[in-house]
């Protein structure tokens, strides 16, 4: 029975690509870079999909490590009572739990129009800049982004936290002892110490947040129009799946597959880098 | 002799107060898209909660009043369905990889491809499924199907479900092992007798989270069990989940389909809420 697991992991790489081949001979390295997506002359470019897919998670991580790792600091140094951080780190863990659907019909409703105010602010005075070129209109990137923060906020968390709490306490002793404040002693000793399981999470969460569809779908606009600006809609590999999938005929579905098959050696590279990170670089004390 | 006491004014200590209160925000704005939707689901899921929502059907666009109850039923059905696959398998293999296995060559192999597999992004084990299932028609003829939706879940349950049942049975003192060994058990008795019953908590702590995650899941159930308005008609058939149902009427311009996403968020996220809390319950009751 545990072969399954391999056989079932192979078959996805093996269905995917089998469904994908069409599309291959028929675009080739082409499909990576070229933008077009027109499903009524049936002619396929995934460049806007890939773009957004890199460029929402990328964004997405670079809040979301900082805030992450903050937080893990937060509730594994001894800041505050222990009984406050225990609430604050299930907190944390519970966020992990909400449906990224229920995320993203909160998305729509709430944070869009909550956050369009700002982003129109950005529109106005930083509109020179190509990534705020556009007027928001309601669903784009930047919402979508938000969305993906919130949603491996918590794996970022929870990693560093244990990789934090698996430093041993001698060496924090020792920190404290040569005279070091709490933060000298945080920054210098401690996340040094830890820096190979936290940024292991970090590229999990970088997997995660490619892969994840249903926020994003819902709140990211799905234009196939392709825009450097993040105040305008684009779309995801996922996103893209999610809404076309269903209704694809032949040829579309083969791109679809294709763009399926990027997304999975995308993920794949993602985690398996993330796994030999952990193992090759974990603590050896 | 130099003053030797803390001094609140020095450089140092200014910058780690400051560092302090900084992570303290971060902790603060972490916590704070779980207040704000769960404010929020509770503030419109209950305004308008009623018996209605679950013994009623969708309303057509446009219509009045109605519930959910299909969709309530379906994602019970789906993701039953998806459980039945998945435990057993999931158990099995942990087992395998615990209690028979050398740990080296094929184990080390099994134990990386459920890493790889548990980072598999939700919609590609829809698209998997979609290619084996419901394009081939396999399964009678059938296309989108409740047990294709029911499969497509199985294959995210099923690295969280090895891999507990793995890590719960290595927590198992060898000791007990070699005593079952020794009165003359056999290898089979003694991980049907001694080892599975001891790990019994912490399999069924992952079982309970994996079965929580499938409930939320949407992205595999779009193309695979699709959605129906009416009430299920049987395994072979589209079926309406309350995930999949979220989504469509999210994306809907009437207010009442709106307002039923929201009730269905409610109801989803109660229950995942409390799925989650009973497997933290039973991992403290284990430690105790």
């Amino acid at each position: 029975m545990a072969s399954m697991v391999a056989l079932i992991l192979i078959s996805i790489l093996v269905v995917v690509f089998w469904g994908s081949l069409e599309s291959m001979g028929r675009y080739g390295l082409n499909f990576l870079i070229t933008s077009n997506w027109n499903p009524v002359d049936d002619e396929y470019g995934a460049f806007t999909a890939i773009y957004g897919t890199l460029v929402t998670s990328l964004f997405a991580l670079v809040i979301a490590v900082p805030l992450g790792v903050g937080t893990a600091i937060f509730i594994t140094e001894n800041i505050i009572p222990l009984k406050v951080r225990n609430i604050i780190g299930l907190m944390v863990e519970l966020l992990a739990a909400i449906p990224s659907v229920v995320l993203g019909l909160w998305a729509i409703f709430i944070l869009e129009p909550l956050i369009r105010p700002f982003l129109m602010f950005l529109y106005e005075d930083f509109g020179w800049i190509p990534i705020f070129s556009t007027e928001p209109l309601g669903p784009g990137m930047a919402p979508a982004i938000l969305i993906l923060v919130v949603m491996i906020l918590p794996i970022i968390t929870a990693i560093a936290r244990d990789s934090l709490n698996q430093v041993p306490i001698q060496l924090r002793q020792a920190a404290y002892g040569v005279g070091a404040t709490r933060w000298g002693a945080i920054l210098n000793v401690i996340l040094p110490a830890a820096i190979s399981g936290i940024v292991g999470g970090v590229m999990l969460a970088l997997g995660r947040a490619m892969g994840e569809t249903m926020a994003v779908t819902m709140i990211i606009g799905n234009s196939n129009v392709f825009s450097w600006s993040l105040l305008a809609p684009g779309n995801t590999i996922s996103a893209m799946l999610a809404n076309q999938f269903g209704e694809a005929d032949v040829g579309q579905l083969s791109s679809l597959m294709y763009a399926a098959f990027v997304l999975m050696v995308l993920t794949l590279l993602v985690n398996v880098f993330a796994q030999w990170l952990v193992k090759r670089l974990s603590l050896k004390y | 002799m130099p003053d030797l006491g803390y001094k609140n004014w020095q450089k140092r200590n200014i910058v780690n107060r400051l560092l302090s209160v900084l992570a303290g925000l971060f902790s603060f704005l972490c916590i704070l898209p779980l207040i704000a939707v769960l404010a929020y689901i509770l503030i419109k899921g209950i305004s308008t909660f009623n018996l209605d929502l679950f013994t009623k059907l969708p309303p057509p666009p446009g219509g009045e009043g109605g519930g959910f109850g299909n969709a309530i039923l379906g994602s019970i059905i789906v993701t039953t369905i998806a459980a039945l696959i998945a435990i057993p398998i999931g158990v099995g293999g942990g087992i395998y990889l615990a209690e028979y296995s050398t740990g080296r060559g094929f184990s080390q192999f099994i134990r990386f491809g459920t890493n790889v597999l548990a980072g598999v992004p939700s919609i590609i084990a829809g698209v998997f499924v979609y290619g084996v299932i419901v394009s081939t028609r396999i399964l009678f003829g059938n296309t989108f199907s409740a047990i294709a939706g029911g499969t497509a879940l199985s294959v995210l349950m099923l690295p969280t479900v090895v891999k507990t049942t793995d890590e719960g049975l290595k927590l198992v003192s060898n000791d007990l092992r070699r005593a079952a060994l020794g009165v003359g058990a056999s290898r089979f008795v003694t991980v049907s007798q001694i080892t599975l019953p001891k790990a019994f908590t912490p399999i069924a702590t992952g079982v309970v989270l994996s079965i929580a995650r499938a409930a939320g899941e949407t992205a595999p159930l779009i193309f695979t069990a699709l959605f129906s308005p009416f009430w299920p008609n049987g395994i072979f058939d589209p079926i309406a989940t309350l995930s999949v149902l979220i989504y469509n009427f999210s994306a809907q311009p009437y207010d009442l389909q709106n307002q039923l996403a929201w009730s269905a968020s409610f109801l989803l996220v109660v229950f995942i809420l409390a799925l989650n809390l009973l497997a933290r319950w039973l991992g403290r009751f284990a430690s105790k």
